[in-house]
């Protein structure tokens, strides 16, 4: 469960977020609103790489501001941009990075990094430069490098933005399939239609959550009359 | 040293040797070749600061060192540290320092002359300082003869960094530094 | 990436690389003892013999000499003007040496057996501060970085050519520094939240 509790954000004297509470026990919650509405800066908050300026974030019990360590071993991360998201040359070894510093052994880590291979069908690409991947390909292996260290929640900020249409079915299809939690931000509208929870961000304060269906509709409506 | 100094170190040793990658540029008149690689130094330096373009000028030379052909022209390899004009080369992590220190000195962006001597006094006054009396020690010519055989490239060398100065400036604009 | 390896099985590929550096510090600190013209013919020929030994051509051997054959010749004329050609030569001989033992060992010397060698050997500047993981991550980054910025370039480039703009070096780099800044700030956070702990 992740808890927030009267959070406030500020960047410089631009205030992102204001006295935010939530409290996210679904399976899948998508998290919507326009450019600049504080969306983004919410999802860096779950995990610790942004910080409260107010109140705290829980990810179930730790405290971001304490312990981010903790918290980013529960949370995964899955950028916009996956080029931004993998730091090694090489498929595998990239892989194998976060597992590495994790401390786990050569044998323990080829045996996790070729299940995940296979499961993202990744397997005959092992070998090759992460950048020669297409853009699909690249944000399986960025999803890939989050889940091989098995996080207790999976957050992604627009992972669909860069791709077309084939590649985005291929990630929804792969978040379906998620065994756990995920927090989704998107523009992408479609994706959150089977979702447990849509939350709907607007200058910084929540607009509307609800299901799917009524918290877009609300969403849809004021931003078309905005 | 953060995560973040690491990548800037990074990124600034894949800028040094992506620009190895441009053709060199003869200028008629003089007929020396002109490459932006050494551009690359200054811009690390008044970009990045002097400990992140210092160790991002080391890097560069290490990853030259081990043979990937990154210096213009695709050289590369230990070979290139024992040529005559090897003495730029251990030259440069230190032409980055310099510039980067001059530039750390004002909280606010210099002016364009200011950013213009910076940018010369490291990256092209201290490198000559060191590259000609090299030059002149390991190839046991008169100190006069070596730096005759250097002034061809000085030139090319004040339009690297008034093209630094431009890129800086604009760089800082469109993205602050933080 | 392309490195300047040349495949091979002879003697000189085989050895390990540390191994390789250390015979070539040595070869390159021997070399400025050597004063006689004669011996240092001897050790030009003998380095080249080398070169047949690990299955290179003559022209291998060249190609370390060519970018600096015309640095030579002026030095090798300086020097029997001002001084002897005797001198002369015997200058220019130990700078083709050095060149051309240095390219054996970039020849017959994978870079990612160099990386590795380099790695395992960081733990000796612990010392003066260097940490062995950092320079790891570095390294791998900078390798990660080349092929990303080059294809930057490229779109910064194709963006500018329609804004008639393609000649403009400030035009160019401008954007792809600026983007390259932004996604550096996005990796720095990426390696925190993929869990990197440098300590």
């Amino acid at each position: 469960m992740i808890d927030i509790t009267d959070v406030d954000l500020k960047y410089g004297d631009r205030t992102i977020l204001k006295n935010l509470s939530l409290r996210l026990t679904e399976k899948r919650i998508g998290i919507v609103g326009s450019n600049g509405s504080g969306k983004s800066s919410f999802a860096r908050l779950l995990n610790g790489l942004v910080l409260p300026d107010q109140g705290q974030v829980l990810v179930d019990g730790i405290d971001t501001a304490k312990n981010a360590k903790a918290v980013r071993r529960k949370v995964g991360f899955v950028f916009q941009n996956p080029d931004n998201q993998i730091v090694m040359p090489i498929v595998e070894e990239d892989l194998a990075f976060g597992l590495k510093n994790r401390g786990l052994s050569k044998a323990e880590q080829a045996v996790k990094i070729d299940a995940i291979l296979k499961h993202y069908d990744l397997d005959e690409h092992r070998n090759h430069p992460a950048h020669l991947l297409s853009g699909g390909q690249k944000q399986l292996l960025a999803i890939a490098g989050v889940l091989v260290m098995q996080p207790s929640y999976v957050v992604m900020d627009e992972p669909t933005t860069l791709l077309d249409l084939r590649n985005t079915m291929r990630i929804s299809r792969a978040i379906d399939a998620l065994e756990q939690p995920v927090i989704i931000v998107t523009h992408d509208l479609d994706l959150l239609s089977d979702f447990d929870r849509v939350i709907a961000f607007d200058q910084g304060r929540i607009l509307a959550d609800d299901t799917p269906s009524a918290a877009l509709k609300t969403y849809i409506t004021a931003m078309t009359h905005a | 040293m953060n995560t973040k100094d690491i990548v800037y170190i990074a990124l600034f040793a894949a800028l040094i040797a992506v620009l190895g990658v441009f053709p060199p540029i003869t200028v008629p008149v003089i007929g020396v070749p002109i490459t932006a690689q050494s551009m690359g130094v200054m811009l690390a330096g008044a970009l990045a600061g002097a400990k992140r373009g210092g160790l991002a000028v080391v890097l560069f030379l290490l990853l030259v060192a081990v043979g990937l052909p990154l210096l213009s022209g695709g050289r590369g390899g230990v070979g290139v540290f024992f040529g005559a004009s090897a003495g730029f080369l251990f030259a440069y992590p230190l032409a980055a320092v310099i510039i980067g220190s001059l530039f750390e000195r004002n909280a606010t962006l210099p002016t364009w002359p200011v950013a213009f001597a910076y940018v010369t006094l490291g990256g092209i006054l201290f490198l000559y300082a060191i590259g000609i009396p090299w030059i002149a020690v390991v190839a046991n010519i008169p100190l006069s003869k070596a730096a005759i055989g250097s002034i061809a490239y000085i030139p090319g060398d004040l339009i690297k960094a008034g093209l630094t100065v431009a890129i800086t400036l604009g760089v800082r604009r469109a993205y602050p530094a933080h | 990436m392309h490195d300047l390896y040349r495949p091979g099985n002879s003697l000189f590929h085989r050895m390990h690389a540390g191994h390789k550096v250390l015979c070539l510090v040595f070869a390159g600190s021997t070399i400025f003892l050597v004063s006689n013209l004669i011996t240092l013919i001897a050790a030009l020929v003998m380095i080249t013999f080398c070169y047949r030994l690990a299955g290179l051509s003559l022209s291998d051997a060249y190609q370390q000499l060519r970018p600096v054959v015309v640095v030579l010749l002026l030095i090798l004329i300086v020097q029997g003007l001002i001084h002897s050609w005797t001198l002369g030569f015997t200058v220019i001989a130990r700078f083709a040496f050095l060149l051309l033992a240095a390219g054996l060992l970039t020849l017959t010397t994978r870079v990612s057996d160099m990386i590795t060698t380099i790695e395992s050997n960081l733990h000796w500047l612990r010392p003066i501060g260097v940490n062995p993981g950092k320079v790891s991550l570095a390294i791998s980054l900078t390798l990660r970085f080349i092929p990303v910025m080059r294809r930057v370039t490229t779109e910064v480039r194709e963006a500018q050519k329609v804004r008639g703009l393609e000649r403009n070096l400030p035009a160019l780099a401008i954007p792809v520094i600026t983007r390259m800044l932004k996604m550096s700030d996005d990796i720095s956070d990426a390696l925190d939240a993929r869990g990197y702990d440098p300590h």
